[in-house]
């Protein structure tokens, strides 16, 4: 019986394409979200669970500064089980590395993922000259082998490069009496990690540090983790729809085979194959089809992964600071999760085909009248359910206040729009052949209603790809504008400098001092916080008109700036406003290490892309409450023309490198590659959405064109010809194809503002003016109609080749 | 990943304890170690130790330690044994370096054992930065929070009087030792010899200490006295390479008198004998290899491994016919380096109690 029900799609290999093609496509692209998502997972874990991790508690100092080793001492002796750090970062051949100084015998077990120092290598690692630990993707981006020694920019050697695949990217891991020398901080350290082992009865924490160091508690979810978690959300949204629109292409292939085969299952059920049996073998060859379909999506998903983890790593590595490995290594539940969806997708996607089989009565023949009925009281069943998904996505923006529901709004717009669309056509159509009075024409279009349902289900993939490809093209429209503009307010001084200490920052502004060119010099301070558990920087703004005038504010009071010279008041950026739900005029509690810190806020700025939150307080207050910090920053006003100068100046002197000195243009260059790259993996995913519904209308077409002969052949025979009749069947696709996407626009603009005002303001905390860019959608319309004549040119080019012999069988074969 | 930690750090314990305590599976590193030994300063016969210095560290040898174990009885009369054990090793020959740079390393063991259970723990850390050290004058050897120190009143000759702490998870002690007696050379006047091949340390001890303090196990704290002996050995070389472990004796007898025996294991079976008789008096004798029979009499599996926990101990030539048996059968050290070290009771030709100490049982019964 399978032999019987797989002879059809012998001879439909279309058709099998088509299914195959849908099944391949929603795999692919849901499973290569999926990698791309696992793979940041698994690398914050990582990051979380290795050394200085948030995984484990640990004691630090409460300005975040190193401290004397001999706290370390102390505390172990008073029964503490803690083990020391030291962080830092070297240069070495001109990129940036964290560097990890550990000390493997007192490091708790359960931080030591990072140096799988086994046998006889502990000995190694505390020897001289050492080891330094590294992950393999890093040695390979030193261009170095194992067991190099390589020296810092700073002209101090490593310890002699030891692969580990265990660890982050990024990170060196050397002994910590190695760190102290590299960095130059002899008998310093900058974190005690706290073992969870017990270790018995220890004194009292102040009693043996005072209040130098502070506790910070074992964190299960990571900061990594809390501020990524919107661009992973961001992924899967575009992965669920990719697989949406390839499902919608299955459904279709699926119905349509069912529809043909309707005469040989009814020859079977009447050679006495029970409906039960029936059931069993079509859902045997969907198990077998599917799997064919998923393990072939597996295998493209990965090469989607591998394509966009380049894009997807500078997006986490510039946006959050997170190092993903450039390998892609995958765990074998992905696989099986691959193949699962592949399987579900494919049995939900015929569930209504399969439902119909089993109900199938063995004696009615083919009643296309009554089906077309049906599909009329299916089309109106599908209008109401878009009325209704219209409703609910109504509602949601109305009560709905997270992320999740912001998706949720995107996903019943998207839902209820595809699905409303054949009635929308159909009442088009139908419009369009009561205005019409000349046989043909009408013909045209009351030909055109009857293809519509054929054609549904690709055009609603169509309108979805184009209404997603408006929306989010008009949302990275409206945001490189905003961004742009943004940036030269927040970037107003020329030249950035930070300096390497203080003795340093004192010298560079004493020589500064003596340049004319230089207008202003302006401090910099930075300290961090936590505010409702949100990682929080500090900057101290001095009193100057750059900031005045520049600094890009959305709401303030008239007198803000003098409140935060006052030291009273505190600009808060957008993002924090939000999730704290603050306003003007409330007043915000900071903690600091000399005591809480009330502030009056008495602006809100805008922050695009910066995950963390930001506070703008007067410089002055902030180092009186946050006592020795580091002021080694500071920008400069200088003449434009007076810039390469400065800073070569400035360079060669100081030995600073580009971290440590940055004129505005290159800061500004490198934000605005960071954002492009941050779209480039949704342009990506919506490129290929768009493609596959390409691939769906093409391929609708092609079946369609093959049940075609009979309703075209009497027209011939009444006189027209082959091209003619070619180009009307390519005028009704590219009318259908430009009235859906004619019907895109207004959809893609309400996805557009859908993802400014709720999905961007939930997933980032900002939210952009908006705007419409006409010539984009004009281009998207091209692209769209350009698709529709692709899809289209195939069936045409087979219709204008049918021999007129064929079209006289059909009055042959009439039955 | 942490499995793959514990491993290194069971390995750092491994070449530790190697080196301390002979292990069959490390028993061709020696080798290897023998050679590279050469710059650490070696154990002659004929150099007289001298106090208080000797109770101090001596960085230029590769191995040395401190071991102390008291046979105690709480309030109620129950019998418990603990223990407090400090080890060096030097990484490399070069004396003492300050700062990470050390190439001391430091392990220690405390244990608590009653009849019913037994607990234990460890402690790792480099020398150089204070975290453990052993200084002669005041003496203070300690490792983290766990000490064994002594005061201005601590005489040179007697190494007493010192107040020894230890915690772990579940249990934790102090308690003060005293002794107005010297301590006792072992072997020839401080030259322990190993095997016939010249493997040696230097090694006396302190089997006269009455302890009194306190142990607390389970969150009850019982106040505890009763007598305890310490061990000193240093080294460069102490064992060959085809001796797998070793089976130790420390024993207070009824009439006085102490008694330390050893037998250190060849894997061809011809075991090496050697033990000291210390008289009442405080002269100790070494006992001659051929007058010294142990015999194991039960075996206690513990997990995969066959442990030797009863003996018959005779040495006929001092009408010595004795028994021991174990205060716990399971006084299994679950250390990285885990071995058989508690409390026992000897009855026969004289009655009293002491420690046993066996290391080198692994799975196969080696």
């Amino acid at each position: 019986m399978l032999r019987v029900l797989l002879s059809h799609w012998q001879r439909h290999p279309l058709q099998l394409a088509t299914l195959l093609i849908g099944l391949i496509a929603a795999t692919a692209l849901w499973s290569g979200v999926q990698a791309l998502n696992q793979q940041a997972r698994t690398s914050y874990d990582r990051a979380a669970a290795a050394l200085g991790g948030s995984r484990t508690a640990m004691l630090e100092s409460r300005s975040g500064d190193s401290f004397a080793q001999s706290l370390f001492v102390e505390l172990r002796r008073a029964g503490w089980p803690v083990s020391p750090l030291l962080e830092g970062r070297v240069q070495v051949g001109g990129r940036t590395l964290r560097l990890l100084g550990i000390e493997p015998l007192s490091m708790p077990i359960e931080a030591g993922t990072a140096p799988g120092i086994t046998g006889g290598e502990l000995q190694n690692f505390l020897t001289p000259p050492g080891q330094a630990l590294l992950a393999p993707d890093t040695l390979n981006e030193l261009k170095a082998s194992a067991g190099a020694v390589l020296t810092t920019d700073a002209e101090r050697a490593l310890p002699p490069l030891t692969p580990q695949p265990e660890l982050v990217p990024g990170v060196l891991v050397v002994d910590i009496g190695i760190a102290q020398h590299l960095l130059n901080k002899p008998d310093q350290l900058s974190k005690l990690l706290i073992g969870s082992a017990d270790h018995g009865p220890r004194a009292e924490l102040r009693s043996v540090v005072g209040d130098q160091l502070r506790y910070v508690a074992a964190d299960d979810a990571t900061d990594l983790e809390r501020l990524t978690d919107s661009f992973h959300l961001n992924l899967t949204a575009f992965g669920l729809l990719s697989f949406l629109v390839g499902l919608f292409i299955v459904n279709s292939a699926i119905g349509l085979a069912f529809e043909q085969r309707r005469p040989m299952l009814r020859t079977l059920r009447a050679c006495g194959a029970s409906a039960a049996e029936l059931n069993a073998v079509l859902i045997t060859e969907l198990l077998l089809l599917s799997l064919i379909g998923g393990l072939i999506g597996l295998i493209g998903g990965y090469f989607i992964a591998a394509a966009l983890l380049p894009d997807v790593a500078a997006t986490l590595r510039g946006l959050y600071g997170a190092q993903l490995p450039g390998q892609l290594s995958l765990r074998p539940s992905w696989w099986f999760a691959g193949l699962a969806i592949s399987v579900i997708g494919a049995l939900s996607a015929s569930t209504a085909s399969l439902l119909k089989a089993s109900r199938l009565p063995v004696l009615t023949a083919a009643q296309p009248r009554a089906w077309q009925d049906a599909q009329q009281r299916w089309l109106l069943l599908q209008g109401g359910a878009a009325l209704a998904l219209a409703l609910v996505g109504a509602l949601l923006v109305w009560l709905g206040d997270s992320l999740t529901t912001g998706f949720a709004v995107l996903a019943t717009i998207l839902l209820g729009a595809a699905l409303g669309l054949p009635a929308v056509l159909g009442v088009l159509l139908r419009l369009g052949e009561r205005l019409t009075r000349r046989p043909v024409a009408t013909w045209f279009w009351a030909d055109s209603r009857l293809q519509l349902s054929g054609l549904s289900l690709a055009l609603m993939a169509l309108l979805l790809a184009l209404g997603v490809n408006v929306g989010v093209g008009t949302m990275v429209q409206s945001f490189s504008r905003t961004f742009n503009v943004w940036l030269d307010g927040r970037l107003a001084a020329e030249v950035y400098v930070s300096a390497a200490d203080e003795a340093q920052a004192a010298e560079i502004k004493a020589l500064l001092r003596d340049r004319p060119q230089v207008q202003a010099v302006l401090p910099g301070v930075r300290a961090e916080v936590k505010l409702d558990g949100w990682p929080t920087d500090l900057l101290g703004f001095a009193d100057h008109a750059t900031y005045r005038d520049n600094w890009p504010l959305l709401q303030a009071t008239t007198n803000s700036w003098d409140r935060l010279a006052a030291g009273d008041g505190v600009m808060v950026s957008e993002q924090l406003a939000r999730r704290m739900k603050l306003k003007l005029g409330d007043r915000l509690q900071v903690p600091t290490p000399t005591g809480t810190w009330p502030l009056d806020i008495v602006a809100i700025y805008a922050d695009y892309g910066n995950p963390r939150g930001q506070l703008g307080v007067g410089i002055d207050a902030l180092v009186a409450h946050f006592p020795g910090i580091a002021q080694t920053r500071f920008g400069l006003r200088v003449a434009p023309e007076a810039v390469p100068a400065l800073v070569s100046e400035l360079r060669d002197r100081f030995h600073l490198d580009n971290r440590s000195l940055a004129d505005q243009s290159l800061v500004k260059t490198e934000s605005k590659r960071i954002f492009n790259r941050t779209f480039a993996v949704t342009n990506a995913l919506n490129a290929f959405t768009l493609g596959i519904a390409g691939v769906a209308l093409f391929t609708s077409l092609l079946t369609l064109s093959q049940s075609r002969l009979p309703q075209l052949a009497p027209l011939w025979a009444l006189g027209l010809t082959r091209r003619k009749l070619a180009l009307l069947e390519l005028g009704k696709t590219m009318a259908m194809a430009l009235i859906t996407a004619l019907l895109a626009l207004p959809l893609g603009l309400l996805v557009a503002w859908c993802l400014i005002a709720v999905v961007n303001v939930k997933a980032f905390g900002w939210r952009l003016p908006f705007a419409v860019f006409p010539a984009e959608l004009a281009q998207l319309l091209a692209v769209a109609l350009l698709a529709a004549l692709l899809a289209a040119l195939l069936p045409i080019i087979k219709l204008l080749r049918t021999q007129p012999a064929q079209l006289v069988k059909v009055f042959a074969d009439e039955r | 990943m942490s499995a793959n930690w514990l491993l290194s750090r069971r390995a750092f314990a491994g070449g530790l304890a190697s080196l301390l305590l002979a292990r069959a599976a490390h028993a061709q590193g020696f080798a290897g170690l023998g050679s590279e030994a050469s710059g650490f300063t070696e154990v002659l016969p004929g150099r007289p130790l001298s106090f208080p210095a000797d109770h101090g560290a001596h960085p230029d040898f590769r191995i040395e330690w401190w071991y102390l174990t008291a046979n105690l009885t709480d309030e109620h009369g129950q019998p418990l044994g603990l223990q407090w054990t400090l080890f060096r090793q030097a990484m490399a020959p070069g004396g003492e370096d300050s700062g990470w740079s050390s190439r001391q390393m430091w392990m220690a063991h405390a244990a608590v054992t009653r009849a019913g259970s037994h607990h234990s723990a460890e402690r790792f850390a480099r020398g150089g930065i204070g975290q453990a050290a052993v200084t002669a004058t005041p003496f203070n050897a300690h490792l983290d929070n766990w000490q064994l120190r002594g005061s201005e009143a601590t005489s040179a000759a007697s190494l007493a009087p010192l107040d020894v702490s230890a915690a772990g998870a579940d249990f934790s002690y102090a308690l003060k030792l005293r002794t107005e007696r010297p301590v006792v050379l072992q072997g020839d006047r401080g030259y322990s010899k190993k095997s016939e091949r010249g493997q040696a340390s230097y090694y006396y001890s302190q089997p006269y200490f009455e302890a009194e303090g306190s142990v607390t196990l389970g969150g009850r704290t019982s106040a505890v006295r009763g007598h305890a002996w310490m061990d000193r050995e240093w080294s460069s070389q102490p064992l060959a390479s085809d001796q797998t472990g070793w089976d130790w004796f420390s024993l207070h007898l009824s009439s006085g008198d102490k008694l330390m025996l050893f037998r250190l294991r060849h894997s061809d079976g011809r075991h090496y004998f050697a033990g000291n008789w210390i008289g009442n008096d405080g002269h100790s004798t070494p006992l001659p290899a051929d007058g010294i029979e142990l015999t194991p009499t039960t075996e206690t599996m513990i997990g995969e491994r066959r442990v030797p926990t009863s003996w018959r101990i005779a040495i006929p030539g001092r009408g010595v016919a004795l028994t021991s048996t174990p205060l716990n059968a399971n006084s299994w050290m679950t250390t990285r380096f885990p071995y058989w070290e508690g409390p026992i009771t000897v009855a026969g030709s004289h009655a009293g109690n002491g420690y046993l100490e066996m290391t080198g049982y692994n799975a196969n019964g080696g």
